[in-house]
């Protein structure tokens, strides 16, 4: 089979995405369950299990008197954090597993869990190397030998901070400190699961890596660590996708991501983000760009009941560059509180933040945007434009942007619209015989198209599905 | 076979714009109908399209024996209505060769996918014989058109969605002699036997390029006189108003 005949069927097999398959859950027998609620004894417990080092089990309960000592940050955050039960969530599960190397060492049920998602298997032999979260630890990593040749590192946080704790440790909670915010602090305190990559000086990585993340344990928070280190003049696309089975309680997603782009480097992180309405997705994300350096962030949001999260750049180096594209949409009973934070710390630094919103039914979409640019600095400039699209008179859209911008030798441009799809526009797309669900939901694609471009090809396609089906009874 | 439009009475917001308005147009005929503004010319147009809101009070319009006015405007559409807008409306972000290809798209069969290669051979050929510039099929709909290449687009769908009948309101307005000139060519090879049109204009100009069969001439809601193609003529002499003074009489 040529390599052209096997895209296409990976391609089809995206447009066919079925929503349904993210909505089922396999009986399951974990080995390690942590129980419910949260103490040192929890964090005991799983720095046991995962038979973490010293160091990190003193890292984890400092994390937890941080996480403990904060406040929620309700005072300009949503009041729905307040339902957030803390002690009736199981802060880690395993099934024991240890990540494999072939697929054929996959365990059978969890294959057909990945199955029924819809995750073409002929998409592996595209990917550069993949990594399957299942419940918190990785039931599948691969990464191909040419990699490996070449001195990429792909593992899990484990396993990083175990085997390459020289490299993984000068920058664990740099990007990230354990104190920016409560959920970064619980997340230090009990994190499993997630990516640690380090990108050898001068390697361009041609393929991008990817991961997929999956919740599969009733009231089981997830909180992956990831941690990606591109080495000067490297370059890195990273891909993570999620979807998760619904279930009837609440269920709390809690990442942390820190991105570290040495001089020259440029590394891009993007996300597709679709989960069920009870998830709290509530996650913390941000890279340092060094001199010349470059980090993108991509970042899709669909689904949840909150997703709270707001991708930073901070450009430690002179003329570095940062960029957060995003498209949130929220449906009814759901809250996308989304945005950037842009981080200006040396001259001649550029950043670029580009979101786009869709409120359907009684959805709500939040922008939340900080520009800093200190008053010591020259030559800095920032672009920010912000667009929310209202489906129904139900809709929500708010606008919070920060800018601070201090000195007199910068340039900033800031730009938000907030817009409907008009009545004329849809009557005149019925009148070339769209029906009118189809008439919206080429009129929202449309919306978001230019950001959608910015997605690889099987996401585009896949965004586009999902876009589809989300505008599925908004109209008539 | 025909579209029979029979004593229709239609208003917007309780004001009654169409008074009455009885019309029927063969396949393999050019109709035009003209009249000053704010004699009903584009209400009609949007009327038979199905626009929402404008509520028919009275009387009724067939489509070759179906009731028109019981289809949702995307099922006339389907059914073989076409409307070239006199102010088409822009589709940010969705680019003409989408745009048209989902139009096409919505009149297969369920389960069936448009060929694309076919569709795009067909496209440029159309978009050649219009004097369409092919990077357009990369552009966003009408977004940043002049009024000449909003027209020609108009027709260019026109084509494409092969219509059984075609109305074209007020298609001449923001035209050049040159665009006038390649959108009427363009309608004028889609006439045959079996398709019928209803040009809706202010100027008797379009007639002299779109040579009509009957021209009707439309003054507050009513069809109040029609004739051959010589009455547009006529109109164009005397304006307008000298047909108020026969309505008067005739009252």
């Amino acid at each position: 089979m040529s390599s052209e005949a096997v895209l296409d069927t990976g391609t089809q097999e995206a447009i066919d995405i079925d929503r349904s398959k993210g909505d089922f859950s396999y009986p399951e027998s974990h080995k390690f369950d942590a129980g419910v609620g949260l103490s040192p004894a929890t964090v005991d417990y799983i720095c046991d299990v995962k038979n973490d080092p010293d160091w990190v089990r003193e890292f984890r309960h400092k994390a937890l008197k941080t996480f403990e000592s904060k406040p929620m940050p309700t005072h300009w955050a949503t009041k729905d954090l307040e339902n957030i039960d803390f002690d009736v969530i199981r802060y880690y599960l395993s099934d024991g597993t240890k990540p494999t190397r072939s697929w054929d060492e996959v365990p059978d049920d969890i294959k057909e869990t990945f199955e029924r998602l819809g995750i073409p298997q002929q998409e592996r032999a595209f990917l550069a190397g993949v990594e399957a979260q299942y419940d918190s630890e990785a039931a599948y990593s691969n990464v191909k030998e040419e990699l490996e040749k070449d001195g990429v590192i792909f593992v899990n946080s484990t396993e990083g901070l175990k085997e390459h704790e020289e490299i993984f440790r000068p920058w664990f909670g740099k990007v990230i400190p354990t104190g920016d915010n409560k959920f970064s602090a619980l997340n230090s305190a009990v994190f499993s699961g997630g990516s640690f990559i380090y990108v050898p000086k001068g390697l361009k990585v041609r393929h991008p890596l990817q991961a997929y993340f999956r919740i599969n344990s009733e009231n089981f928070g997830q909180f992956e660590r990831t941690l990606i280190i591109c080495d000067e003049g490297s370059e890195l696309t990273y891909m993570e996708g999620c979807t998760a089975p619904k279930f009837e309680t609440t269920t709390l997603h809690s990442a942390v991501v820190e991105l570290v782009a040495m001089k020259d480097a440029k590394l891009q992180y993007i996300t597709v983000q679709n989960w069920s309405s009870n998830v709290f997705n509530l996650v913390t994300k941000r890279g340092i760009a060094h001199e010349n350096a470059e980090v993108r962030w991509i970042d899709c949001n669909i689904g949840s009941r909150l997703t709270m999260k707001y991708p930073g750049v901070v450009m430690k180096g002179r003329k570095a560059r940062g960029e957060v594209i995003s498209i949130a949409l929220a449906n009814s009973g759901q809250h996308q509180d989304t945005g950037a934070k842009m981080i200006h710390a040396a001259d001649e630094t550029t950043s670029n933040v580009v979101s786009k919103s869709i409120s359907v039914g009684e959805g709500r979409s939040t922008y939340r945007g900080q520009v800093h640019i200190p008053k010591h600095l020259k030559g800095c400039r920032n672009n920010t434009e912000c667009d929310a699209l209202l489906i129904n008179s139900s809709s929500r859209t708010d606008t919070y942007p920060a800018i601070t911008v201090r000195g007199n030798q910068h340039a900033t441009q800031h730009e938000a619209s907030v817009s409907q799809v008009s009545a004329e526009m849809l009557f005149y797309m019925q009148q070339r015989g769209l029906s009118e669900g189809a008439a919206m939901s080429l009129a929202v694609n449309g919306f978001v198209n230019d950001l959608v471009r910015e997605f690889p090809m099987e996401y585009s396609v896949e965004l586009k599905r999902l876009i589809e089906l989300e505008m599925e009874g908004s109209v008539g | 076979m025909s579209l029979v439009v029979k004593d229709l009475h239609a208003a917007i917001d309780g004001t009654e714009i169409l008074k009455g308005l009885s019309l029927e147009v063969p396949k393999g005929e050019v109709h035009a109908i003209m009249g000053p503004n704010g004699s009903g010319k584009s209400t009609l147009s949007k009327v038979l399209a199905g626009h929402d809101d404008y509520e028919v009070t009275g009387g009724s319009v067939t489509m070759d024996g179906a009731d028109l006015l019981e289809l949702e405007i995307d099922e006339r559409s389907r059914a073989g209505l076409f409307l070239a807008f006199q102010y088409p409306a822009e589709v940010p972000g969705v680019t003409m060769a989408n745009f048209i290809r989902a139009a096409r798209q919505a009149r297969m069969p369920e389960g069936e996918e448009l060929e694309a290669v076919s569709y795009y051979k067909d496209l440029y050929a159309k978009m050649d014989q219009l004097g369409i510039d092919r990077k357009f099929t990369a552009r966003a709909v009408n977004e940043g058109f002049s009024g000449g290449e909003k027209k020609r687009n108009e027709v260019l769908q026109m084509m494409m969605l092969d219509p059984v009948y075609g109305i074209m309101d007020e298609t001449d307005s923001g035209l050049d002699i040159d665009a006038l000139k390649v959108v009427a060519d363009g309608v004028n090879s889609m006439r045959s036997p079996g398709r019928g049109f209803l040009v809706i204009t202010h100027y008797q100009r379009l007639l002299d390029y779109i040579e009509p069969d009957h021209v009707h001439v439309l003054a507050d809601g009513q069809i109040v006189r029609s004739g051959g193609k010589d009455l547009a003529l006529e109109l164009e002499a005397r304006g307008y108003d000298f047909l108020k003074e026969e309505v008067v009489v005739a009252g």
